[in-house]
């Protein structure tokens, strides 16, 4: 079953772009370290869901490029053209030429109603060229206009259109110390929209690949396309085929809706973090080994105790022991910085994965008491290596990951809007002071909900 | 892509706008190799086949013909537009996009707004529609004016007036020359006023410019070329002061120097509009960041580097001078220090090989010494243009909505109450039709609750932060 992707706004077609380098590039690769069947295999799956089949002997992208305005989609299609692996279809993107503006009422009450026909026309045409469809993938970034209030808009389009098909909102979370003014507002006001209409989101912090890539990958001058190349080595890492618990001979054919069962039991609990081990820079590669022992226990202590990469790691947080006779879940003994999760998963790649011991994920202390560690967590494993890593490990967890930077951007939007600064620039457009609140309503409740696992 | 409109009015606008279409050019020239016509220059040009002679239908793609800039130059004396007309840029201009008279208005606002402007109104309005006719998508209108005099001021006004009127969806950004302390046009204080009442109604934005600061920049440059720091040479062809290579062979004007920093401003201000770059900044998002609260839009704005060195591999050291200089009093092109005062909201926009990363930490690095208003704390908006000015290998403009500009308007109210005690020079703008005492008694009003709502969030600057309590949920 086939992904269609939309990338949506400046920040959405240039990770969209690099999520296709990515997994074009590994799937090229001669790094599979594993049968040349199994290669073959996994070739196949990735190309029925990512690439149609043109007369071209180039694989052709199945991604709708949305924008406002028209400087970055163009820079985006001649980019990939001139690669020679791939493309985008030169048809399948829509723009205009006056952007947003970073106003979320721009892109969701003036734009999105616009150019509604348009741009479902293009997604159905697409659509149409799966054989099976799988869903969505959408990505957006929170923080500006397009992205994130066109991006709402056509998720709600996307639902209504496509009512059994799975959607999965791969969202921006900007810097915390700002690149527009306003993002706390549109942020605010995209996920409260998405978790209306959206299946799952799944969230990537600019700080934290920032991070990653200062640290880590050791980039002196990090540039946001060394940011968005690390995402879409991590979007790869879960989105490549892999075995399921159903069959280890055939490759998942539902990676959307897998992805959905396993993580998102409850329609309230809807917001995803993604965690992936080792990242290093390429160079580094070869002279690092890796076990899978160590890379699960880091993994591990990087979901209890909220890390976002696998350095500065606080082994101190432990999970509560069990046998304590708690029977709700407001335990007051959990340890203040413990990461109760709803679900996990974890994807391991490479060699040996047969032999990798997932137990310690299987611990109830690791999850509310009314869930049972057997439908709260899944692994999923492929002998064929990641983009090069011998061994490579993706956590995506519903957890209470993302439980402080959503409440941090709670504050600050409504510490703004107490004082009503800037609300003039969205009335114009159509969004209303009743609006906002209502989106905070909608938010508080879903930290509220998190916050009492 | 979108298109904007540059409508020059009065001697500073069009001195002031002369110099950026000339710098316009050379800057496009640098980076369009190919002569092609592409939509970067289509921002501010149009493409006309003009050997047909006359007015060829405009060319969308392809070669470049001829270049029409998409302006408009008004003045009530013909001195100025003439000259421009006469110089090496007479080709940009049509004849059509030109309004002028012969006698001038007198350095009387109401001179320039109420008769001038009923007199020319429908003129006006024609030549605005007919250049709205060749833009694609028309985003914003970019007023250049002076505040002291009369046909700036005045007509310059009406003319914002006649926009909001006649295209309420497109964006207004005023570039206002205020008058300097040894201003010698007594009536100065009067049009600025008159004017304020106008801008603070009508724009969408205002740029204010004062000339005591770019005469202060221009001073520093020169001493740095004449002087030269040890151990580092100036490049002299950097765009910003020197218009060498550019279409002059006179000997340069005094103010032309002072000019070109403005037209570089404007330049920088659209530039990531124009060109590619990682996170682009357009014209609606700028409005949209920097305007909190509707009539809080005067930026204060600051150019760096004003000169360069002759390397061009320039180190993180320097480059973080960079963002250092943007927020000292010397950069601003008003006399004011937006350190010690409040920011509402602060805008970045570089230019070059610059990366998010140098942006970041400077971000965190300059932070800590600014004071932002409770509700803003990380009130930053960034913007990285990967093409850089020429003859610099990156460039910084910061824009911030900081309550330092109110001592701008401080001034102006105290010079206007000296004059508007005595009723000095008063007849002269009662007898015109169309002005009445309450025009003078609204303005000046107008402008008292300004500074009155600066000073209310002045007045928050480092009191106790009292964050309001978030919604309840029941449980």
């Amino acid at each position: 079953m086939s992904i269609v992707t939309v990338q949506l706004g400046q920040c959405g077609n240039q990770i969209g772009h690099e999520v296709f380098n990515a997994i074009c590039s590994d799937v090229r690769g001669t790094h599979g370290l594993c049968s040349k069947k199994e290669n073959e295999s996994y070739h196949d799956a990735c190309k029925e869901r990512f690439f149609s089949e043109e007369e071209s002997e180039v694989p052709v992208a199945r991604a709708v490029l949305v924008d406002m305005e028209p400087k970055v989609i163009s820079q985006t299609l001649s980019i990939a053209a001139r690669s020679g692996y791939w493309k985008y279809d030169v048809g399948s993107h829509f723009c205009q030429k006056q952007g947003s503006g970073n106003n979320w009422a721009n892109g969701y009450s003036v734009h999105g109603p616009r150019h509604k026909e348009v741009i479902m026309n293009l997604v159905q045409k697409e659509a149409e060229k799966c054989d099976r469809l799988s869903g969505f993938f959408t990505i957006m970034s929170m923080a500006g206009g397009t992205g994130s209030g066109l991006g709402a808009f056509v998720t709600q389009c996307l639902r209504d259109a496509f009512p059994t098909s799975f959607i999965l909102n791969h969202v921006i979370w900007p810097y915390s110390t700002g690149e527009v003014i306003v993002q706390n507002y549109n942020s605010v006001l995209t996920l409260s929209h998405l978790y209306q209409s959206s299946d799952a989101l799944l969230v990537h912090e600019n700080d934290v690949i920032h991070k990653i890539c200062a640290q880590l990958m050791n980039i002196k001058q990090i540039s946001f396309r060394d940011v968005n190349q690390v995402i879409a080595h991590q979007l790869g890492s879960v989105f490549q085929p892999t075995y399921t618990a159903e069959s280890d001979s055939h490759y998942s054919r539902n990676p959307l809706g897998d992805l959905m069962e396993t993580l998102v039991p409850h329609p309230e609990f809807k917001m995803l973090g993604l965690r992936n081990i080792p990242q290093m820079p390429e160079n580094s590669l070869a002279y690092s080994t890796f076990s899978w022992p160590g890379l699960i226990k880091h993994l591990r202590q990087m979901l209890i105790a909220n890390a976002k990469m696998e350095e500065g790691i606080d082994w101190q947080v432990r999970p509560p022991r069990l046998g304590s006779s708690i029977p709700s879940s407001h335990s007051t003994n959990k340890p203040p910085h413990f990461n109760t999760s709803i679900a996990n998963l974890v994807i391991l790649r490479g060699k040996d994965t047969h032999s990798a011991d997932l137990g310690s994920f299987r611990d109830p202390s690791l999850y509310p008491s009314w869930l049972s560690p057997q439908d709260a967590f899944k692994a999923w494993k492929t002998p064929r290596a990641f983009n090069k890593y011998e061994k490579s490990a993706t956590l995506v967890s519903n957890s209470q990951f993302l439980l402080k930077p959503l409440d941090n951007v709670v504050g600050k939007a409504w510490n703004m809007f107490a004082s009503k600064a800037y609300i003039h620039q969205y009335t114009k457009f159509g969004i209303e002071e009743e609006d906002f609140l209502d989106s905070f309503t909608a938010l508080e409740q879903v930290i509220s909900s998190y916050t009492i696992l | 892509m979108t298109q904007s409109v540059v409508v020059q009015v009065g001697q500073c606008g069009n001195q002031v706008g002369c110099r950026f279409w000339d710098l316009a050019l050379r800057e496009h020239a640098a980076v369009n190799k190919k002569g092609i016509y592409d939509e970067a220059l289509s921002s501010f040009f149009r493409n006309v086949d003009t050997r047909s002679g006359g007015d060829g239908p405009d060319i969308y793609k392809g070669k470049i013909y001829s270049l029409k800039a998409r302006a408009l130059l008004i003045d009530m004396e013909e001195g100025v537009v003439k000259e421009i007309l006469q110089g090496p840029l007479r080709d940009v201009f049509d004849s059509k996009q030109l309004i002028t008279d012969v006698s001038g208005s007198g350095n009387n606002w109401a001179v320039g707004h109420k008769l001038y402007g009923y007199q020319y109104r429908e003129n006006i309005v024609e030549k605005l529609r007919k250049t709205a006719e060749h833009c694609d998508c028309l985003q914003c209108f970019f007023i250049i004016h002076s505040m002291g005099g009369g046909t700036g001021s005045g007509l310059g006004t009406f003319v914002l007036n006649l926009l909001e009127d006649e295209f309420p969806e497109v964006y207004r950004f005023v570039t206002s020359v205020y008058p300097s302390g040894e201003d010698d046009v007594i009536t100065s204080p009067y049009n600025s006023v008159l004017a304020m009442k106008e801008l603070n109604e009508h724009a969408d934005c205002v740029l204010p410019i004062e000339n005591e600061s770019l005469f202060d920049i221009v001073n520093k440059i020169h001493q740095m070329i004449n002087f030269g720091k040890l151990g580092s040479t100036v490049k002299q062809n950097s765009l910003v002061t020197s218009s060498a290579g550019s279409a002059k062979t006179v000997q340069e004007k005094p103010f032309d120097a002072m000019n070109n920093i403005v037209a570089n401003l404007l330049l920088n201000l659209t530039s990531s509009a124009r060109f590619e770059g990682s996170l682009n900044m357009d014209l609606n998002e700028i409005s949209m960041n920097l305007v909190p609260f509707p009539r809080l839009h005067y930026l204060v704005s600051s150019l760096t580097p004003l000169y360069t060195l002759a390397d061009v591999n320039v180190p993180s050291r320097r480059l973080d001078q960079m963002f250092s200089d943007a927020f000292s009093r010397d950069h601003q092109l008003i006399q004011a220090d937006p350190k010690h005062s409040l920011y509402l909201a602060c805008a970045l926009l570089v230019r070059g090989n610059v990366q998010v990363s140098d942006l970041r930490r400077n971000i965190e690095r300059l932070k800590p010494s600014l004071h932002f208003v409770s509700w803003n704390q990380e009130g930053w908006k960034t913007g990285l243009c990967s093409v850089p000015p020429v003859g610099h290998s990156h460039s910084l403009l910061a824009l911030a909505n900081n309550t330092c500009v109110k001592q701008t308007f401080i001034e102006l109210k105290d010079k206007f109450m000296k004059l508007y005690k005595k009723k000095a020079h008063l007849h002269h703008y009662l007898h015109i039709d169309g002005m009445e005492q309450s025009c003078f008694s609204e303005a000046i009003s107008s402008l008292s609750d300004l500074i009155e709502e600066y000073n209310e969030l002045d007045a928050t600057k480092g009191g106790p932060r009292m964050d309001p309590s978030r919604l309840q949920i029941a449980v």
